[in-house]
């Protein structure tokens, strides 16, 4: 028999501050200290937000990450080099091939493989795909944040179709696995790009779609015009990349600026905020760089498509890996989330010696509060949607 | 035998008292399953399909079975007896409302001669009510919620007002039942088309305002789920959050029903030769309009801020309403 137990649960505030209490002085002031998550709807996964809030302002943000830390860095220590594959596509779960694309370029810059140009293609085809999808959440997930629930489903739907896609090209919906070192994991099934090409046309209209009913709507504009305005300054500072650093306005795109994988073989140009609706780099610019950005992948694919030469997409696949190359290798990529760099060391054997990810949004969390201070809770949910973090990436 | 007579009027009230009782819980299941069907259909989804076969119509009262056996958590933290409380004080703000609603000529709670006012008056209740959720919850998002709420519904209390004095003023009377008789004989007596456009804005700020009273994007702060986790009702689970539930929607019918009698002719139809149909059916046909437009807008809108809430409140709808006030008076004391 166990004897139940009363369980104490501490109320109100600590001796010391009854002291001050019954001192006639107040210890809390006027403010609240409000914990924003782990489990909360709008932290999109498990950030943990201290704030401290005079009323409905927020005078104080600090951010605590690391829930969901998994140990990328140091597992990649002790399998091989295939195996860091899966993990990587684990950071950045819902734009794998673009994480696994990362990582694979710097193995084949460590080991010096030229992929051929279908393999390129390819990559590029899925890489922007994933980058469509990814954004797709995003947005999605903002427009949620902001209460609009349907534009959520619209645009899960257009994900749906990729993911579709995605599945029967690598049999998996976001953990795919598909990109391999030297290569990809096996070719196109037949008739896939005429099925990418039919996607093409039913994303077409999906854009001024969502643009009428979301993004040009006054009181989501309202919402979002002037609202965590990021200037130039504060981004550079804070190593922001991708999206978030084009929506200040810094004409800055990795793909454009250090191509990589073939991507200077494309035409589009990457979208930049000008504040149309208020300030440069506030969330409407954040908002609406990704949705331009979309079209711009629907370009890339268009062209890829077009331009998909034939060739072997195993040809250059090395034959064994358990001898690499000593040195120390940085590849940097433009996943959806911001510059992802892939710091490899290796010491000639059949593991990494050191794998380094820096990601876009670890650094875009640190930015929170420098561009959230001042502002309502309403705001700094605002904010927390539109940089568009996946804490996956973040915490590794 | 015991004569009946002297209890006639009792055993009415109670027979009324019922089947409102009963009326607002059916109309709330059947309002739960068509937000769902309503949501599911602007969202290019089903919604509910399965239960019951038929486009999954037993899903409400599956769902209410589910909320009933329910585990009734009650934070340890908490003031335990507002807590419960708090939510039986809500759904009778709400059903308080049904007495003085006319869903048809002598198909009434009780015409009261105030009947405008009381209305007004016992919704009012309702905030009381949330106010006593968020506080003994003793959860800062509840008490967010609950500070909100208050805030908001008070505020657009004087809009609301403001705009049913319009109606009243043209009716001369505060009886539902008058107001109603004042209206018969086609869509154009109706007091949403007298006075154009004075009563059409009354109707439009009242129908705007009325959303932000009972809690319906885009002036769903108060449990906006992406700020506040749930609101005032974050910690309440089982059949006391089902209550909550069923005074959001035992409110939404009432201020529809308001906005069907005052302005939109209540239980009589848009054409006299159609008054052979029954006059509630036209009452409920109205009003179940509106609630659907509530929810419409809900899943069309994104919701607004705190401040731009006040901002709408305090410099939009009140001055225009003061104005319409003043415009609509002149008019009655010309005419005569």
């Amino acid at each position: 028999m166990s004897e139940t137990k009363e369980i104490h649960i501490p109320l109100g505030p600590s001796p010391e501050k009854w002291d001050l209490l019954s001192k006639g002085i107040d210890p809390f002031g006027d403010q609240m200290i409000l914990q924003m998550g782990p489990q909360h709807p709008a932290t999109h996964g498990v950030l943990r937000l201290e704030l401290k809030t005079d009323g409905e302002v927020v005078t104080k943000i600090t951010p605590y990450i690391g829930y969901l830390h998994r140990c990328f860095e140091k597992v990649a220590e002790s399998v091989t080099y295939p195996q860091v594959i899966p993990y990587t596509e684990r950071m950045d779960y819902l734009a794998g091939m673009n994480m696994a694309l990362s990582y694979v370029l710097a193995v084949e810059k460590l080991r010096e493989i030229e992929v051929n140009d279908r393999v390129e293609t390819l990559r590029v085809l899925v890489c922007e795909l994933n980058r469509i999808a990814s954004h797709c959440v995003a947005i999605g997930t903002f427009a949620l944040d902001i209460g609009a629930w349907t534009p959520l489903l619209y645009l899960f739907q257009v994900r749906e179709h990729i993911l579709d896609l995605l599945e029967e090209l690598s049999g998996a919906r976001m953990l795919f696995n598909y990109i391999r070192i030297g290569g990809l994991a096996h070719d196109i099934p037949t008739g896939w790009i005429d099925k990418v090409r039919e996607f093409c046309t039913y994303m077409d209209p999906k854009i001024p779609e969502l643009n009428g009913l979301l993004s040009y709507n006054k009181i989501y504009i309202e919402r979002l015009a002037h609202v965590g305005v990021m200037s130039q300054d504060v981004a550079l500072q804070y190593g922001i990349t991708g999206p978030n650093l084009r929506a200040t306005g810094f004409d800055y795109d990795m793909r454009r600026d250090a191509p990589y994988s073939g991507y200077e073989k494309y035409d589009f140009q990457p979208q930049i905020g000008a504040g149309e609706q208020g300030t440069p780099g506030d969330c409407w610019d954040r908002y609406i760089v990704r949705v331009r950005e979309m079209e711009e992948s629907l370009k890339i694919i268009r062209q890829a498509c077009d331009r998909m030469p034939e060739g072997d997409v195993k040809e250059t696949i090395p034959k064994s890996l358990r001898k690499m190359p000593e040195g120390e290798v940085y590849v940097t990529t433009e996943a959806p989330r911001g510059e992802l760099g892939i710091y490899l060391v290796s010491d000639g054997t059949d593991k990494p010696y050191r794998v380094k990810a820096r990601s876009g949004a670890y650094c875009s969390v640190a930015a929170v509060p420098a561009i959230s201070l001042g502002g309502l809770i309403a705001d700094l949910v605002a904010i927390v949607a539109s940089i568009d973090i996946v804490l996956g990436e973040v915490d590794r | 035998m015991i004569a009946l007579e002297p209890y006639l009027d009792l055993i009415i009230s109670v027979v009324y008292v019922v089947g409102i009782v009963l009326f607002l819980s059916l109309f709330a299941l059947f309002a739960t399953w068509l937000e769902r069907k309503v949501a599911g259909h602007i969202q290019d989804r089903l919604g509910p399909m399965e239960t019951g076969g038929w486009h999954g119509w037993l899903q409400p009262i599956a769902d209410a079975i589910k909320l009933l056996i329910k585990e009734d958590i009650i934070p340890a933290a908490a003031d335990k007896k507002l807590f419960k409380l708090a939510p039986y004080l809500v759904f009778i703000g709400s059903l308080a409302g049904f007495a003085v609603l006319p869903f048809a000529a002598n198909l009434i709670g009780s015409d009261l001669n105030i009947g405008v006012y009381y209305v007004i008056a016992v919704t009012s209740l309702v905030v009381i009510g949330i106010l006593m959720a968020g506080w003994a919850s003793n959860n800062k998002w509840s008490m967010y919620g609950a500070m909100r709420s208050a805030a908001q519904m008070i505020s657009y209390e004087i809009p609301v007002a403001l705009s049913l004095l319009i109606p009243v003023m043209m009716a001369g009377t505060m009886s539902m039942v008058e107001i109603v008789d004042n209206q018969a004989g086609g869509f154009w007596n109706w007091y949403v088309f007298r006075t154009m456009p004075f009563s059409l804005i009354a109707f439009v700020i009242y129908f705007w305002a009325s959303l932000a009273e009972v809690n319906r994007a885009p002036f769903d702060l108060p449990e906006a789920e992406s700020e506040l986790v749930a609101g005032y009702f974050t910690e309440y689970s089982g059949i006391r959050w089902a209550m909550f539930f069923l005074a959001e929607y035992g409110d939404m019918f009432v201020v529809s029903a308001i906005a069907a009698t005052v302005f939109l002719g209540g239980w009589y139809a848009p054409f006299p030769f159609l008054d052979i149909i029954p006059g509630p059916i036209w009452f409920i046909g109205k009003t179940a309009f509106l609630v659907f437009v509530q929810m419409w807008l809900r899943w069309t809108l994104p919701r607004l801020r705190v401040d731009q809430l006040m901002y709408v409140c305090w410099k939009i709808f009140l001055p225009f309403s003061f104005a319409n006030l003043l415009l609509v008076g002149l008019w009655v004391v010309l005419k005569g």
